[in-house]
């Protein structure tokens, strides 16, 4: 964190912080919660772009862990609230039983899924991380017990202990304190040994290989690491609509998570919180401004890939310390 | 289950994976000519079938359509290529599947804008509606056995194309090695939009004849192209022999699939659970397909070379 | 469409001026794939308030694009910034799932246009939801107990798999009882050969199917084609005005349920269709009619009460006095309507085939779930 992308980076810590909280005391509940819709998207994002920024693996299905994530959150409350039984396990509603479950099923598909995927590489890891994706979306669409493409709705948001998440700038502060976690755990992964590995196995296989490390297992821990985020991010989504459904799986979702690591920089530390930002706030007000916002985010994106390709945070703050 | 189920069965996903090979073998030479993945494929499908639709019913011919069709289609991937693709090339994979993936929204959102968000009506030509009789006895539209000529017609095209012309070898030169073809004094920047619109084309015939079939709408082309990609994954993405081979093993595999397991969930489940479990596994199977081909062999059954 | 356009404006402008006593609140389909039921539903609406001729109510609109969380998201916005009164338009089950509960425990009310899922009309109904159209199993049901009497013995029933499509089959099979065959397809799938095949080689005597959208027109048009030639059976989900107009003359013969008609014989209905069409320059579908009398529902509550008065708004709702373009309709203790569902029939048109009602399937249905409501 150095020269202009350490105060850009404070800036943004500083505007998560008081932004929400003056709109807040304002009292204007609605955009509290478009803040919560911010921090979970970025979430997500600090999730891929560990995989994607760091490690260079283009994983076009994290729209999956995210969907596991929704639905252990949507899953456990469901049955908790008619009073019935998972499998024979009575489930819970307490928030972080339910992103420890969230995050240990994702950790266990991503290693399953990084453990096949990983064997290939370029295109043909960008298909097969998308083809499991595909899998597991039909598969939530076709099994009827949880709604199948109705989608399972949350009638009362999950609990945490000596909070009241149904109070919109308490469940922010949840997801604002769960991002910086992350953004914090990210920054010490990346600035340990592991962190150096997982650098090389992107730039330099061959180095790594003959300092005795196996490139396959660096990228694999990392891609698990980064599912489980993006997982976390997927259980506080489904709290924060109260609905959980396949569309958190489908393949649009997944580039949308890609779209917000680009947008905002790829393998920046902030650079998906610059990114989610930019993100929810074109989508909320060209959506409100026109009905072919698609478009206009389309223009968007493209002119961002093929002009300013270090996202919002390469055109303020310079290039990567990559490049 | 009856023979003639059977062969029936056999007949539709043949056509499935000759509707999926025209989608791939675009895809696949784009890739193994210019190293592009293109998510967009899909939107010059819908352009196909949109544009044949529409002249179509103003023209009151489905031949004058088709021929636009294709054509629109052609001249859009041109025009795409020149405006936009063309800066990808030395992109990596990520770069470009953002900003296909624009693309895509660019392209749905337009067609909306230009012919509404209602499916538009086209109707199978006379000379091709109707039903045959099978030699099982039983009855099999014609079209659909127009598409599957078509398709081995197409395929045949392609490898005489391939083999025996001059942009067929240049074609192979570029696969085998971009610099060389270079060196060789052809002109690249036109081998790939030639490439590309050709790829274009097909993409505009397969969205054509599928949209005759069932119904022209914007985002038609989404899960064709999902599929046209576990088509060229499978088959080894860059090989159109992949392609072909991928397509035909991904088509019968979904079609019989989904009527072969609901019957065999049904020997030991009753009938409605049976579907429903047998439904679901059958919409998975050509992911699960796709993972232990991919799992046996990471560059797919026809591996290229290596540049993945 | 331009004139309506300015009214509206017009209206709004007003309305601002003065403090728009009434704000509803529409979330519908709008773009994507089944639009034309969204954009029908917001016309028969629009045409409704414009022709009321007031002032004071204020419509915002807005498209979900089908996706759950789009909805749910407005639907925050509607309510929470915007302290809309009444909320309504949404078409599809699970969007509706997703949005009603947390809005009617809320305080705020929703009328519905179309959907009308199961949990909602029985376990979880709420006080201040009401559906204006039917519940889901409605139509299919009405369906069944026609075909039965039409002396249909082995029907071949199918619906994509999911939900709506299991309530379709469920309520399909309370009235006919045990079908020839019954399958179950994917949802947004487009290519039904294998289905066909598996429909001839059944040996049932008729096929009754629930696809909306456009799975129901690739359905036809491949049906058609196949040789196949045993009788069709719907709702009127699968050969509403629009999907007619796609597949063509494919359609013509088949049978459908639905609680309104075009050529339903009533004065309100008459001046509906006619207005309908010198508004738009089309023929009205059944959303469109769904549209138009939630609007007439919401209007003749508030001649009589405020929203803001709760209880005495949700006394006129319940008391439904207003002209329906189906004629009689009132609510059940769930807030669902009781109706005539009609059979219609689909006959050559003028350059497109069109619906021809022909009688009525069931008297004064009411749906299954009312039992379950406690309110």
């Amino acid at each position: 964190m150095r020269g202009r992308e350490g105060w850009i980076n404070g800036a943004l810590a500083a505007a998560l912080l008081i932004v929400p909280l003056a709109l807040h005391l304002a009292g204007e509940v609605y955009y509290v919660n478009l803040a919560s819709r911010v921090v979970i998207v970025a979430l997500a994002a600090v999730g891929l772009n560990l995989a994607l920024g760091y490690g260079g693996m283009v994983s076009f299905g994290h729209a999956a862990f995210f969907g596991i994530g929704g639905y252990v959150a949507g899953i456990s409350a469901h049955h908790a609230i008619l009073g019935t039984s998972f499998l024979g396990l009575s489930t819970t509603t307490e928030m972080p039983l339910i992103w420890l479950i969230s995050v240990l099923l994702a950790g266990v598909v991503a290693l399953a899924i990084g453990a096949i995927s990983l064997r290939t590489k370029g295109v043909y890891f960008i298909m097969i991380t998308l083809a499991f994706a595909q899998m597991l979306y039909y598969f939530a669409i076709s099994f009827p017990a949880y709604g199948g493409e109705d989608g399972l709705p949350i009638y009362v948001r999950n609990t945490f202990p000596g909070l009241n998440t149904f109070d919109p700038i308490t469940f922010y502060g949840i997801c604002v304190v769960a991002l910086f976690a992350c953004l914090f755990l990210t920054a010490r992964i990346m600035g340990s040994r592991f962190g150096a590995a997982l650098d090389m196995a992107h730039l330099s296989e061959t180095r790594l290989a003959t300092a005795g490390i196996a490139p396959f297992n660096i990228r694999l821990t990392a891609f698990v690491i980064s599912a489980m985020m993006t997982a976390l991010a997927g259980a506080l989504f489904a709290d924060l609509n109260g609905f959980v459904s396949p569309s958190m799986m489908s393949w649009h979702r997944s580039g949308e998570i890609m779209v917000i690591v680009i947008l905002g920089g790829v393998g920046r530390l902030w650079g998906p919180v610059a990114g989610a930002i930019a993100f929810v706030l074109l989508e909320t007000f060209l959506g409100g401004l026109t009905e072919r916002w698609g478009l206009f985010l389309g223009l968007i994106l493209l002119g961002t890939v093929l002009f300013a390709r270090g996202g919002i945070m390469g055109l303020i703050a310079g290039k990567a310390r990559h490049d | 289950m009856p023979l003639s189920l059977i062969i029936e069965q056999a007949l539709n996903g043949l056509q499935l994976g000759v509707t999926l090979f025209l989608m791939a073998s675009g895809l696949t030479l784009v890739f193994g000519v210019m190293g592009l993945i293109n998510l967009a494929h899909g939107s010059l499908y819908m352009v196909g079938a949109f544009v044949t639709a529409w002249v179509s019913a103003s023209v009151g011919s489905f031949w004058i359509g088709l021929g636009a069709g294709i054509m629109a289609a052609a001249a859009v991937g041109a025009l795409v290529e020149v405006a936009v693709i063309r800066r990808l090339y030395a992109r990596d994979h990520l770069d470009q599947v953002l900003a296909t993936f624009a693309l895509i929204l660019i392209f749905s959102e337009g067609t909306r804008w230009l012919f509404g968000s209602q499916p538009l009506w086209l109707d199978v030509p006379d000379l091709l509606s109707g039903a045959v009789t099978l030699p099982g006895g039983s009855p099999y539209p014609v079209f659909r056995l127009a598409i599957i000529a078509m398709g081995a017609l197409v395929a045949l095209g392609l490898y005489l194309m391939i083999s025996r012309t001059r942009l067929g070898m240049r074609i192979r030169a570029g696969e085998a090695d971009r610099e060389m073809i270079g060196a060789l004094g052809v002109d690249i920047a036109t081998l790939y939009t030639l490439v590309f619109a050709l790829g274009a084309a097909l993409a505009g015939l397969a969205g054509a004849m599928v949209g005759a079939l069932q119904s022209v709408q914007v985002g038609m082309g989404e899960p064709v192209l999902i599929l046209a990609f576990v088509v060229i994954v499978i088959g080894g993405i860059g090989s159109v022999k992949g392609a072909l081979i991928g397509a035909i093993l991904v088509g019968v595999t979904d079609t019989m699939g989904r009527i072969l397991l609901p019957s065999a969930f049904g020997l030991f489940m009753d009938a409605s659970s049976a579907t429903a479990v047998g439904s679901a596994l059958a919409s998975m199977l050509i992911y699960l397909l796709m993972a232990l081909v991919l799992a046996l062999k990471p560059q797919g059954l026809f591996p290229v070379h290596a540049r993945a | 469409m331009k004139r309506l356009a300015i009214a509206a404006t017009a209206a709004l402008a007003l309305a601002t001026a003065a403090q728009a006593d009434t704000k509803i609140g529409m979330i519908t389909t709008l773009s994507g794939g089944g639009s034309h039921l969204g954009i029908d539903v917001r016309d028969g609406f629009m045409l409704a308030i414009a022709q009321s001729g007031r002032t004071d109510i204020e419509v915002m609109i807005e498209d979900d694009a089908r996706k759950p969380d789009v909805a749910k998201t407005i639907s925050d916005k509607f309510v929470q910034r915007d302290n809309v009164d009444i909320l309504t338009g949404i078409i599809w089950s699970n969007l509706a799932m997703a949005v009603v509960p947390s809005v009617t425990r809320g305080g705020t009310f929703y009328i519905s246009p179309n959907a009308g899922p199961s949990p909602l009309a029985g376990a979880m109904c709420n006080e201040n939801y009401f559906n204006v159209a039917w519940q889901n199993n409605d139509l299919h049901a009405a369906m069944g107990a026609y075909m039965k009497d039409a002396g249909v013995e082995k029907p071949f029933i199918l619906a994509p798999n999911y939900p709506a499509g299991t309530d379709a089959l469920t309520g399909f099979k309370s009235t006919f009882g045990e079908p020839e065959r019954e399958i179950f397809t994917q949802l947004g799938q487009t290519d039904y050969a294998a289905e066909i095949a598996q429909i001839r080689a059944s040996g049932a005597d008729s096929v009754f199917f629930f696809l909306p959208g456009g799975m129901g027109i690739s359905f036809m048009k491949q049906y058609a084609a196949s040789g196949v030639d045993l009788p069709v059976y719907g709702p009127a989900f699968s050969f509403d005005e629009v999907i007619l107009g796609a597949v063509g003359d494919a359609a013509l013969g088949v049978f459908n349920t639905s609680q309104w008609a075009y050529d339903l014989d009533n004065p309100t209905n008459a001046a509906f269709v006619e207005s309908f069409r010198a508004e738009y320059g089309r023929t009205p579908t059944l959303y469109a009619s769904q549209g138009f009398d939630t609007a007439n529902l919401i209007l003749s509550a508030l001649e009589v009460a405020e929203p803001s008065d709760a209880d005495a708004f949700r006394a006129a709702l319940e008391a439904a006095n207003f002209d329906s373009v189906r004629g009689d309709f009132a609510f059940n203790s769930n807030h669902h309507p009781v109706q005539d569902i009609l059979v219609r029939q689909v006959v050559a048109g003028d350059g497109k085939p069109t619906n021809q009602l022909v009688g009525v399937a069931v008297e004064d249905h009411r749906d299954a779930y009312a039992a379950e409501c406690n309110m």
